[in-house]
């Protein structure tokens, strides 16, 4: 046990936690006024109701002894077993526990991350219900898959630092299948403006995103050391190169737009989370800086002639963001800088084909997983709210409250 | 008694209620509105590319006075708030059935604006 790695596990697991109400305000801004409080609450029912799965059976899924490379099993339900003294497997330098309050965090971000898809007209209910599924059934199994012990992309040596796979591209080809079931909101398809309420609060949100980051990152070393160093320096470079590229690309089409240099950086986030720990700093700035590009053409694609309500863009940011990070973890990856991991400036060409694999199985699983949940689920419970609750807004339909009241 | 309503660029809120205080008009009433007409709108920037905006933000001053003031205020109003550009805005005159100062309860003209 060694309690700098401990002290900077929780640290970290706490400032991954802040990412999710971080996110909570990153979305919120970008929506109509009226639904400010209902894409707010749809993050944060998710921190309270993860949280809680997590510790039932989320670990022990994620993380358990596996199950032909799949799937953890029960066998910790209800976190048996696992307490003060280390796991004999994962982060063998802290407590046990301290490796799952970090993972957790994970989880909730993870399935948040996809609201950003689905907002100003899905059912509260339909979003709670879906969230559980999904989690259960999509981000458990794939966790498991490239982190758990004994899990098959793990196996075939799949490089993922802090989840490039596990957490965006999955998060961000689920966005895209919710969104396709769901269809779009009232007045898109006639080109109606959806006007950001509050571009200061998605400013807010992304740089508390970045904050949280470091912890997202650094911590993935899941040591108190160099590592840890060196992801922080990248999560930090990428961030800054990815965010003024999108101010350039504001520009040279009309103005530097505060909009875009904000969703620029979190795309650099996104981008340098697989590779953080695998690769040297220098490539930290051209990981972010075409993370950028191929996020912003994705957006403007998606908005202009894709028809496709995706509506905060979560496969732009976090779908190609993922698979452009994961893809460069394997071209930049470096003993120099990870004694256990080498990509094609080794001359280890070979990675970036495990890592196109790893990609192409998260996409393919989690894509017809999360169509296949939101197909049942609109057949059942149904997953839109009535017209006219859409026009009045979640706010007031869903949740009985008025984001700014009083005189 | 006459209201006057008028619909003018928010930069130009200053400079229209100082032109009204120097001619003796001091009470207002202003509320930040939304409206269009031949200005048309705006493109605002989305994170890539773009999007536009048909309401433009306007300011409304309403003031009600005596028939007789009417025709100075309205100079003074185009006066002090015109740019000359589309957007400077528009001005609606109507008659008022009775006003009443709230503190005294004093009726019609007598509580006006320059009485």
């Amino acid at each position: 046990m060694n309690s700098g790695d401990t002290a900077w596990l929780l640290t970290s697991s706490a400032l991954v936690l802040l990412m999710t109400p971080a996110l909570a305000f990153f979305y919120g801004g970008m929506v109509r006024r009226k639904n400010l409080l209902s894409t707010i609450m749809m993050s944060f029912g998710i921190l309270c109701m993860v949280s809680v799965l997590w510790v039932l059976y989320g670990y022990t899924m994620a993380f358990g002894p596996d199950v032909k490379g799949l799937v953890g099993n029960l066998s910790w339900f209800g976190l048996a077993g696992v307490g003060q003294d280390p796991s004999a497997v994962y982060a063998v330098t802290v407590p046990h526990l301290a490796f799952v309050a970090f993972q957790a965090t994970f989880a909730i971000i993870t399935v948040a991350l996809w609201t950003g898809a689905v907002v100003e007209r899905i059912k509260f209910g339909a979003l709670l219900a879906f969230a559980a599924l999904w989690f259960t059934l999509v981000y458990c199994p794939i966790a498991h898959w490239v982190w758990g012990s004994g899990g098959w992309l793990a196996q075939l040596g799949a490089l993922d630092f802090a989840g490039g796979t596990v957490v965006h591209v999955n998060a961000g080809v689920s966005a895209l299948a919710l969104a396709l079931v769901l269809g779009p909101r009232m007045g898109f398809k006639e080109g109606e403006a959806m006007e950001p309420n509050n571009i200061p609060y998605v400013v807010l949100g992304a740089a508390l995103l970045w904050f949280g980051w470091f912890g997202f990152n650094a911590g993935s070393a899941l040591t108190a050391g160099g590592l840890a160093a060196n992801a922080f320096v990248t999560t930090n470079t990428s961030a800054a190169a990815a965010g003024f590229i999108w101010m350039i690309l504001g520009w040279i089409h009309r103005r530097p737009s505060v909009l875009g240099a904000a969703t620029g950086a979190v795309v650099g986030l996104v981008a340098i989370t697989p590779a953080a720990g695998y690769v040297p700093v220098w490539a930290a700035i051209p990981i972010g800086a075409i993370g950028s590009l191929i996020s912003y053409y994705m957006m403007v694609w998606r908005s202009k002639s894709s028809g496709v309500d995706e509506s905060l863009d979560v496969f732009a940011c976090h779908g190609m963001g993922g698979t452009w990070g994961a893809l460069a973890t394997g071209i930049f990856a470096t003993t120099a800088v990870n004694a256990s991991s080498s990509g094609l400036i080794d001359g280890n060409w070979k990675q970036v084909l495990i890592q196109i694999a790893a990609i192409a199985a998260t996409m393919a699983y989690a894509f017809v997983v999360s169509w296949l949940l939101a197909k049942a689920l609109k057949a059942t419970m149904g997953l839109r709210v009535k017209e006219e609750e859409e026009s009045v807004g979640l706010d007031i339909s869903q949740h009985g409250e008025n984001a700014y009241g009083g005189v | 008694m006459k209201k006057i309503e008028a619909i003018i660029r928010p930069e130009k809120l200053d400079a229209v209620k100082d032109a009204l205080v120097s001619i003796g008009i001091l009470g207002m009433t202003m509320t930040h509105v939304s409206g269009r007409g031949r200005q048309k709108g705006i493109a605002l920037q989305w994170r890539a590319g773009e999007y536009r905006v048909d309401f433009l933000p306007k300011v409304k001053i309403e003031i009600v006075l005596a028939d007789e003031d009417c025709q100075g205020a309205l100079d003074t109003i185009c006066d002090a708030a015109r740019t000359g550009r589309e957007g400077d805005g528009m001005i609606f005159v109507l008659p008022v059935e009775n006003a009443i100062r709230v503190r005294t309860s004093d009726c019609g003209e007598g509580c006006m604006n320059g009485k």
